[in-house]
C-alpha cells in the first residue's frame, strides 16, 4: 500500500479528502469567503468584549447624540435612538448567523428525512413526497410565512408570558424558516439515494438481512453526505435573506434586540437624513449571503466525486 | 396532451384547496380577531358575554365546520367583506391584481430578454473573463436583501440624483401620463428584475453548456456553421426547453420579490394588499389575497409544464405521466 503511495508522482494527492482539500483550496472565492464568515463569526461572538473594548454599550440610547458621524467615540457613529451603529452590527450579526445556521440544520434534518423515505421506497410514497415538494417550492413563500410570522401564540396555549418573551421571537423564526427550507436538500437527496439504492454494496447489504432503517442510515446517509452539505451551505444564505425580510417587516426578531433586518425597519424614514444608517446592516447581510453562495459553491466543486481533476 | 393537463388541473385545484384550508386555519390565530376587537372597544364585557359573541358569529363551531361555509360561499363567488372598507374584496382585489400582473409580467420579460443572451454568450465563453464577471454579478443579484436593494436605489436615483420618484404609481392628484407612469415604473421594475435575473441567467449558461455538448451541435459545426449561426438556429431552442421548467417554479419567489419590491415603493398590488391586510386584521381581504397569490403562482406552474412538452418533443405526455 505503501509502495504504491510511493509511486505516485510527487504532489499528487493521496486520499479522496485530500484531493477534495486540494479541489476546495483552488476555488479562491470559496477560501476567501470561509475566511470572511470564520472572523464574522468570531467578531459577533465577541461582540460583548468589542463593545467594552470600544467603550459603548450596544442598547443604550441616548436622545442627545442621534444620528452622530463616525468618530473617535462610535466608530459607524449612531442610530436614529443615540445607540453605537458598530455595536449593534455586531450584535445583529449574532442573531443572523445563530438564525441562519440552525434553521439551515433543521431544514436540512427534514429535507434529508423526506429525500431518503422518498428515493428509498419510490412508489406511491416518492410520488406523493415528491408532489408535495413541488407544491411547496411553486408557493408564494413570503407572504405565507408573514401569516406564520403574525399569529398569535397565545391561541396556540402557550402561556402569555412565554409567547411575548424575547427568546420566543428567535425561536418562532427558526422554526418557521426551517418548515420552508428544507425543498432543495430533499429534492437532492432523493436523486441521490436513487443512485445509491442500485449499488452493489447495498443489494449485499439487503441479501445479508439488513431491514430498510439500517440500509437508510448506515448505507445511504453517509454516502449522500456530499450534497447535503452542499445545500445546507447555500441554504444558509436564502435562510439569512428570508429572516432579514420578517425582522425588517417587523415580523421577525423584534427591538430592541437587533437584528440586520430590524435595524433597517426605520432606515426609509431616516433616508433622507442619515442614508448611511440604510447601508451598514443592508451590506453585512449582502456580504453574509454571498459568502455563504460562494462557499457552498466551491464545495459543490471539491465535494462532488465525479469531478474532472 | 388533454389527459396530462387534467391530471395536473387536478393536483393544482388539490393543492389550492389544502392552501386555503391551512391559511383559513392560521388567520383565525392572529391577534385582533373581530371578538378582541369588540373587547378592546368595550371594557364593560365580562368574558361571558365575550363567549355568547362567539356563539352568535358562529365562533365557537368547530373549525372545520366554519371553514365549510367559508368554502360554501367562496365557490359562489363570495369571500365576504373587507373589515376595513365593507367593500366586497373581489371588487377590492381586481385592480391591485392588475397593477401586481404588470409589475410581475414587465419584469419577467426585461429578466428573460438579459438573461438568455447574457447566459448565452458566458455558456460560449465558459471560464473566460466575461463569463467569470458575469457569474460575479448573478451571485450579487441573488445574494441581496430586496428590501435593500431598492433602499440603496432610492438614496442613489431619488435622494442623491432626484431623477425617479422614490414611491407611488403617479403624481398626486389629476390623470398621470404615459411618461409620468413609466417614471413611476423604472425602480420597482428595475429592483424586482435584477432580483431574478440572475438567477435564469446561471441556469441559461448551464442549459447551453450540455447543449453545446450534444451530437446534433457537433453535427452542425461540421457542416461548417458559424458559432453564431449554429447557437441561434440549433442550440437555443435546445437550452431554452429546462429553461421553461425553473421559470414555472420561480413564479412563488417572483411573487415574493414582488410583494417586498411593492411594499418599498408603495405599489398598489396584491403583494402590498396582503401586507397591509395581515396588519390591519382583515381577515377576509387577506385571505383571498393569499389564495389568489397561490392560484398564479400554481397556474404560472401548470403552463411552464404544459410548455415544456409542448417544446420539447422528446418528452411524450405518456411518459411524464407514467414516470409519476
Amino acid at each position: 500500500m505503501s509502495a504504491m503511495a510511493d509511486a505516485a508522482p510527487r504532489g499528487a494527492p493521496r486520499s479522496m479528502a485530500a484531493r477534495m482539500a486540494r479541489r476546495f483550496l483552488e476555488h479562491r472565492l470559496a477560501v476567501a469567503s470561509l475566511a470572511l464568515l470564520v472572523l464574522l463569526g468570531l467578531a459577533a461572538l465577541a461582540a460583548p468584549l468589542a463593545e467594552r473594548a470600544l467603550g459603548v454599550d450596544a442598547e443604550a440610547a441616548n436622545l442627545f447624540n442621534r444620528f452622530a458621524p463616525p468618530g473617535a467615540e462610535h466608530i459607524l457613529g449612531t442610530d436614529e435612538l443615540g445607540r453605537d451603529l458598530a455595536a449593534r452590527l455586531l450584535y445583529g450579526g449574532r442573531v443572523s448567523l445563530a438564525v441562519g445556521l440552525s434553521a439551515a440544520v433543521f431544514a436540512a434534518l427534514i429535507g434529508t428525512a423526506i429525500g431518503i423515505l422518498a428515493g428509498y421506497f419510490g412508489g406511491r410514497l416518492d410520488a406523493f413526497l415528491m408532489r408535495f415538494t413541488d407544491g411547496v417550492i411553486s408557493l408564494p413563500l413570503l407572504p405565507l410565512l408573514i401569516v406564520l410570522a403574525a399569529i398569535d401564540l397565545e391561541k396556540l396555549g402557550l402561556p402569555a408570558e412565554l409567547a411575548r418573551s424575547e427568546d420566543v421571537s428567535l425561536y418562532r423564526i427558526i422554526v418557521i424558516v426551517s418548515l420552508f427550507g428544507w425543498t432543495t436538500v430533499a429534492r437532492l437527496v432523493r436523486a441521490e439515494t436513487l443512485v445509491i439504492r442500485a449499488r452493489e454494496f447495498v443489494k449485499a447489504a439487503v441479501a445479508m438481512g439488513a431491514g430498510p432503517g439500517r440500509i437508510m442510515l448506515v448505507h445511504i446517509l453517509p454516502n449522500a453526505i456530499s450534497p447535503i452539505i452542499v445545500a445546507t451551505t447555500l441554504s444558509v444564505g436564502n435562510i439569512i435573506l428570508f429572516e432579514s425580510v420578517l425582522s425588517f417587516l417587523g415580523l421577525g426578531i423584534q427591538p430592541p434586540v437587533a437584528s440586520w433586518g430590524n435595524m433597517l425597519t426605520n432606515a426609509q424614514e431616516t433616508i433622507w437624513s442619515a442614508p448611511m444608517l440604510a447601508v451598514w446592516p443592508g451590506l453585512m447581510i449582502f456580504v453574509t449571503v454571498i459568502a455563504f453562495n460562494f462557499l457552498g459553491d466551491g464545495l459543490q466543486d471539491a465535494l462532488d466525486p465525479r469531478a474532472v481533476e | 396532451m388533454l389527459r396530462f393537463a387534467a391530471v395536473r388541473l387536478t393536483e393544482s385545484l388539490i393543492v389550492l384547496l389544502l392552501v386555503s384550508f391551512a391559511v383559513y386555519g392560521l388567520i383565525g390565530l392572529m391577534p385582533g380577531d373581530p371578538i378582541d376587537i369588540m373587547i378592546q372597544s368595550d371594557p364593560k364585557l365580562t368574558p361571558a358575554d365575550a363567549e355568547r359573541l362567539k356563539a352568535l358569529y358562529g365562533l365557537d363551531r368547530p373549525i372545520v365546520e366554519r371553514y365549510g361555509n367559508w368554502l360554501g360561499a367562496a365557490l359562489q363567488g363570495d369571500f365576504g367583506n373587507s373589515r376595513v372598507t365593507m367593500r366586497p374584496v373581489l371588487e377590492m382585489l381586481w385592480p391591485r391584481l392588475g397593477n401586481s400582473l404588470l409589475l410581475l409580467g414587465i419584469s419577467l420579460a426585461l429578466s428573460l430578454a438579459i438573461a438568455i443572451p447574457l447566459g448565452t454568450i458566458a455558456a460560449m465563453r465558459a471560464n473566460g473573463v466575461f463569463d467569470y464577471t458575469v457569474n460575479l454579478a448573478c451571485f450579487a443579484g441573488f445574494s441581496t436583501p430586496p428590501f435593500w436593494l431598492a433602499l440603496l436605489a432610492i438614496i442613489l436615483f431619488s435622494v442623491t440624483l432626484g431623477w425617479l420618484p422614490a414611491g407611488g404609481m403617479g403624481p398626486a392628484g389629476g390623470t398621470a401620463s404615459l411618461i409620468d407612469s413609466a417614471r413611476y415604473m423604472v425602480l420597482p421594475v428595475g429592483t424586482l428584475t435584477m432580483l431574478s435575473v440572475g438567477s435564469f441567467t446561471r441556469f441559461m449558461r448551464a442549459s447551453m453548456i450540455q447543449t453545446l455538448r450534444q451530437d446534433y451541435i457537433r453535427t452542425a459545426r461540421a457542416k461548417g456553421l458559424s458559432e453564431g449561426r449554429m447557437v441561434r438556429s440549433h442550440a437555443l431552442r435546445g437550452a431554452m426547453t429546462p429553461l421553461v421548467t425553473v421559470l414555472g417554479l420561480s413564479f412563488g419567489g417572483l411573487f415574493s420579490g414582488a410583494l417586498i419590491t411593492e411594499i418599498m415603493f408603495a405599489w398598489q398590488g396584491m403583494g402590498r394588499m396582503i401586507y397591509d391586510s395581515i396588519l390591519a386584521n382583515d381577515y377576509n381581504l387577506a385571505l383571498v389575497g393569499l389564495l389568489f397569490a397561490t392560484a398564479m403562482t400554481l397556474v404560472g406552474n401548470l403552463l411552464a409544464d404544459i410548455a415544456y412538452v409542448w417544446l420539447d418533443p422528446r418528452v411524450s405526455f405518456r411518459s411524464l405521466e407514467a414516470g409519476r
